[in-house]
């Protein structure tokens, strides 16, 4: 897989209709909106999603991901791997080799010592680096030569391809930001703003939260493309304005995320301007079973594990029967339409890891799951409608963030788990402070002071093994470490550590699904986290631009360089 | 009157003194995060170096104090250098936003022109139609006129924006494709037909706040000139034998024109502090828009310095309009 039959494969595949106007800038000018607009153009300093999207039509990595989950090599020769040499043998270092002739867009080269700085530039501890998690295990980052890019880790690691892969992890040009590292990061608003760097597009102009101007890369190493002269990349309003611009009045051409209620989407999709693209990666709306006691009377043994257990939610039958209660395809339907599919794992893909033994799910059973609680003898003793276990009735406090679609998935469920016995009462806190993890909030979801709470979450990139770390015993939340944590629904299973220890172990890839599709299923089966919706990425495009192929794995723009307009 | 200006000016320090704590205090005790909206797949110990290296983990009176000593003097020692050229500005730091990582004073200056063209205008293009609304309104009480005015103020004032606003899109964007329903802020006007582009794509904010003020200072205008229209010195003007028009636009109008001119001059700091949903509404993105974005992220900086800066412009104008009163009416004295 070199980068020249990437180039071939590419070529055939996208060009093939109108390969006669194969010449950079030919399509003239692209407008894009993302409704949240970009604060700045240096994805190390700004996780989000916006901020890594509109700078990785700048700024490249090594590799990418193509719209299928697969590696391509972009600013590499190749992928290395051990069977080529590029991975050692004990699998701590991997040596990448930068392709022929690739220059910024200044016109200097490309060198393994500006991979060198930006490792350096990520990791100084006082730069608050938002990506700085692509280098964790790395030792260093050695230039070879000129040419060459050496990554070693502290430890064997089977999936290598962290450092500068994707778009959260892109080199950025050493002779630009030497004075800005940690703490002077700030000061560098000119680089930050405008980075220079070996993508398809050059900045113009940047004005934060607002706009930016690009143009075509004059030196990029396809001398044929960016077939887009000049790029617009607005910011501001929301989505549904979004995709009236682009559906309805045509003055944009792209328009990112479009969360709106489905079918408003269709009917601006059936008057036939736009195209509604999506993209399916690793995000899954998931409920979460606390397993903990968030009896208020604990006071600050809430939703600890010192506090103890739930008194039911522990029990997989409990969480069975509500699992059953749900008819996931309506969720999608009312909530979600094209972004959504119903799913039963919380590890929904890639392929090679995304288990079947779940799918009985996918039918909603609440007579099933009636007789699912009446056998284990949970039921309605006192006559008021509402099952008891063991003598605590059954009614849950269900929590979630602020969002329209979020209160509608909310009343539904509501209702089917009245009609199996159990009562839940529904609260939902602002975003911002939900997801905030103010230590000193209450209503953060680290703390879960609450019985069930809903939202999504997902991994960067392909490899589940962090993400599927997430459920270490040693990582619930707590006091002792600030509530800090992935553990969220506080699950603990020494089988399943043992899975996770096994997994950093492993390097053969049909291993790593196997280990993978076992831990979704012993965190499924165990009741403790019910997902929801596989969400997708939903975007919309003018029906006049070709070559689009949406990428929930990497930026959606991995491949605006191919995009163009037709005649 | 000199003296009592310079008197307002100086109790004026300990007044925005105490507002910028107050704002700081409010925007700083409230639950807020800046890494709230990053991804999840963020891990929280990289969320707290980033919290550690914005410094949002000081103590609360550090980060005041030197919010407060760049604001007063850093900061406008910058904007004299950026105006004059001279070399004034010192080295070091200046109040950074924690979205954008970049100088607050010049997020600020960037936004500014398409605010005051947007909200500017439509302050004007406000008084325009006020005026004469309210002065025909008055003078030909309850007549047809005066009851329609009356109503489409009504309706001016307590249709939100946000529906209007969408309205207006759906009809003169969507359907008729007459105006652009986002506003392009890197526009510049050299010529006519970049100005006719200009105004294409301002007449529909324009048109949205302005009948918003409109209908409020008409309400006023009509107001004042039913007090002035029966006193003593219209009928004494009229038995002298002065022209209808004279009566009415001369004595009369200017007497009214005293608190109009007040409201006039209160309502001007909302010109600054922009449209906040009139503006994301078009996609302006101006003060407004900087102001929510800064909100919704935990900005505190930007949050902080726009709220001040606003707290400044409300207690000048404030200042201006008492100074206006004196001027507009001789019989107030404020020796």
């Amino acid at each position: 897989m070199t980068r020249y039959s990437l180039l071939l494969g590419a070529t055939a595949l996208v060009l093939a209709p109108a390969a006669a106007l194969a010449e950079r800038g030919s399509s003239g000018h692209l407008n894009i909106i993302y409704w949240q607009a970009p604060s700045t153009l240096n994805p190390y300093l700004s996780g989000g999603t916006k901020e890594v999207e509109s700078a990785s039509l700048v700024l490249e990595s090594l590799a990418r991901f193509d719209d299928t989950g697969t590696m391509v090599p972009w600013l590499a020769e190749e992928i290395p791997t051990v069977d080529n040499g590029g991975v050692s043998e004990d699998l701590t270092s991997i040596t990448w080799t930068i392709g022929d002739g690739i220059t910024w867009s200044d016109g200097s080269d490309l060198t393994a010592a500006d991979f060198v700085f930006t490792w350096e530039y990520c990791t100084h501890p006082e730069g608050g680096c938002a990506q700085a998690s692509y280098f964790d295990g790395v030792t260093s980052v050695e230039a070879v030569d000129d040419g060459t890019v050496r990554v070693t880790f502290d430890a064997p690691t089977p999936f290598p391809y962290t450092a500068f892969v994707g778009s959260e992890s892109p080199v950025i040009q050493a002779a630009q930001f030497a004075d800005c590292l940690g703490a002077r990061a700030p000061e560098c608003t000119d680089a930050n703003f405008g980075p220079i760097g070996t993508g398809p597009f050059v900045v113009d102009e940047f004005r934060p939260n607002d706009v930016i101007e690009l143009s075509a890369n004059e030196n990029f190493r396809f001398p044929d493309r960016p077939y887009f002269a000049t790029v617009t990349f607005k910011g501001g309003g929301d989505a549904t304005a979004a995709a009236r611009s682009v559906c309805e009045t045509g003055e944009f051409d792209y328009a990112w995320n479009l969360q709106i209620d489905p079918t408003i989407l269709s009917g601006m999709e059936a008057q036939g301007n736009c195209t509604v693209v999506t993209a399916f990666g690793t995000s899954v709306e998931r409920l979460h079973m606390n397993q903990t006691n968030p009896d208020p009377s604990m006071g600050d043994m809430r939703s600890t594990v010192a506090g103890g257990p739930h008194p039911y939610l522990t029990d997989p039958i409990v969480g069975q029967a509500m699992s059953m209660a749900i008819d996931r395809a309506l969720i999608v339907e009312i909530g979600y339409g094209a972004g959504g599919q119903a799913t039963c794992n919380v590890l929904p893909a890639p392929e090679a890891y995304a288990s079947t033994a779940n799918d009985g799910c996918l039918v909603q059973d609440i007579e099933g799951a009636n007789a699912l609680l009446d056998e284990a003898g949970i039921v309605d003793s006192d006559g008021d409608g509402i099952r008891e276990y063991e003598g605590t009735p059954m009614r849950v406090l269900f929590q979630t963030s602020t969002n329209a679609v979020r209160q509608d998935t909310q009343a539904l469920i509501k209702q089917w788990w009245a009609e199996i016995g159990i009562d839940a009462e529904l609260r939902n806190i602002d975003a911002s402070v939900f997801f905030g993890g103010d230590p000193a909030s209450p209503d953060t979801f680290q703390k879960f002071y609450a019985d069930v709470e809903m939202y999504t979450n997902n991994f960067a990139g392909v490899d589940p093994q962090a993400y599927m770390a997430n459920w270490l015993c040693s990582d619930i939340p707590g006091p002792d470490t600030q509530w800090q944590g992935a553990n969220i629904q506080r699950f603990c299973d020494p089988a399943y550590d043992e899975l996770v220890a096994e997994m950093a172990a492993t390097a053969d890839l049909e291993e790593r699904g196997r280990i993978a599709r076992l831990q979704n299923d012993m965190l499924v089966q165990s009741y403790s986290i019910i997902p929801l919706v596989h969400r997708g990425g939903v975007s919309a495009h003018a029906s006049t631009i070709e070559g689009i192929l949406m990428s929930d794995w990497d930026s959606e723009l991995w491949n605006i360089m191919d995009w163009r307009r037709a005649e | 009157m000199l003296t009592y200006t310079i008197r307002r000016l100086i109790l004026a320090i300990p007044t925005l003194l105490f507002i910028s704590f107050i704002i700081f205090l409010i925007v700083k005790l409230s639950p807020s995060d800046p890494t709230a909206g990053l991804p999840l797949t963020i891990p929280p110990e990289v969320r707290e170096q980033i919290r550690q290296s914005l410094g949002v983990n000081d103590p609360i009176l550090i980060q005041y104090f030197k919010w407060l000593k760049l604001m007063l003097w850093d900061e406008p020692l910058h904007l004299l250098e950026g105006w004059t050229g001279l070399n004034v500005a010192p080295d070091g730091a200046r109040i950074i936003s924690y979205q954008t990582r970049s100088p607050v004073m010049e997020l600020i200056m960037q936004r500014m022109p398409q605010t005051l063209w947007v909200v500017g205008t439509s302050y004007i293009v406000g008084i325009l139609i006020a005026l004469p609304l309210g002065i025909i309104s008055a003078y030909k009480q309850y007549s047809i006129f005066d009851q329609v005015g009356t109503f489409v103020s009504m309706v001016g004032f307590s249709v939100p924006t946000f529906f209007t606003g969408v309205l207006f899109i759906v009809i003169f964007a969507v359907n008729l494709g007459w105006f652009p329903s986002v506003y392009n802020t890197t526009h510049v006007v050299t010529d006519w037909p970049s100005f006719v582009v200009q105004v294409k794509q301002i007449i529909m904010p324009v048109m949205v706040l302005g009948l918003y003020n409109a209908s409020q200072i008409s309400r006023y205008m009509r107001a004042s000139m039913l007090d002035n229209l029966n006193q003593d010195y219209v009928r004494t003007a009229r038995a002298k034998g002065l022209n209808e028009k004279v009566v009415v636009l001369v004595h009369v109008l200017r007497n009214s024109m005293i608190p109009v001119v007040t409201v006039i001059a209160l309502n001007i700091p909302a010109v600054f502090g922009g449209a906040i949903i009139t503006e994301q509404v078009f996609k302006v993105n101006g003060i407004g828009q900087l102001l929510i974005i800064a909100i919704q992220g935990g900005d505190v900086p930007v949050v902080q310095t726009v709220s001040f800066i606003f707290a400044v412009l409300i207690v000048l104008f404030n200042l201006l309009a008492d100074v206006l009163y004196g001027v507009l009416d001789p019989r107030i004295r404020y020796d």
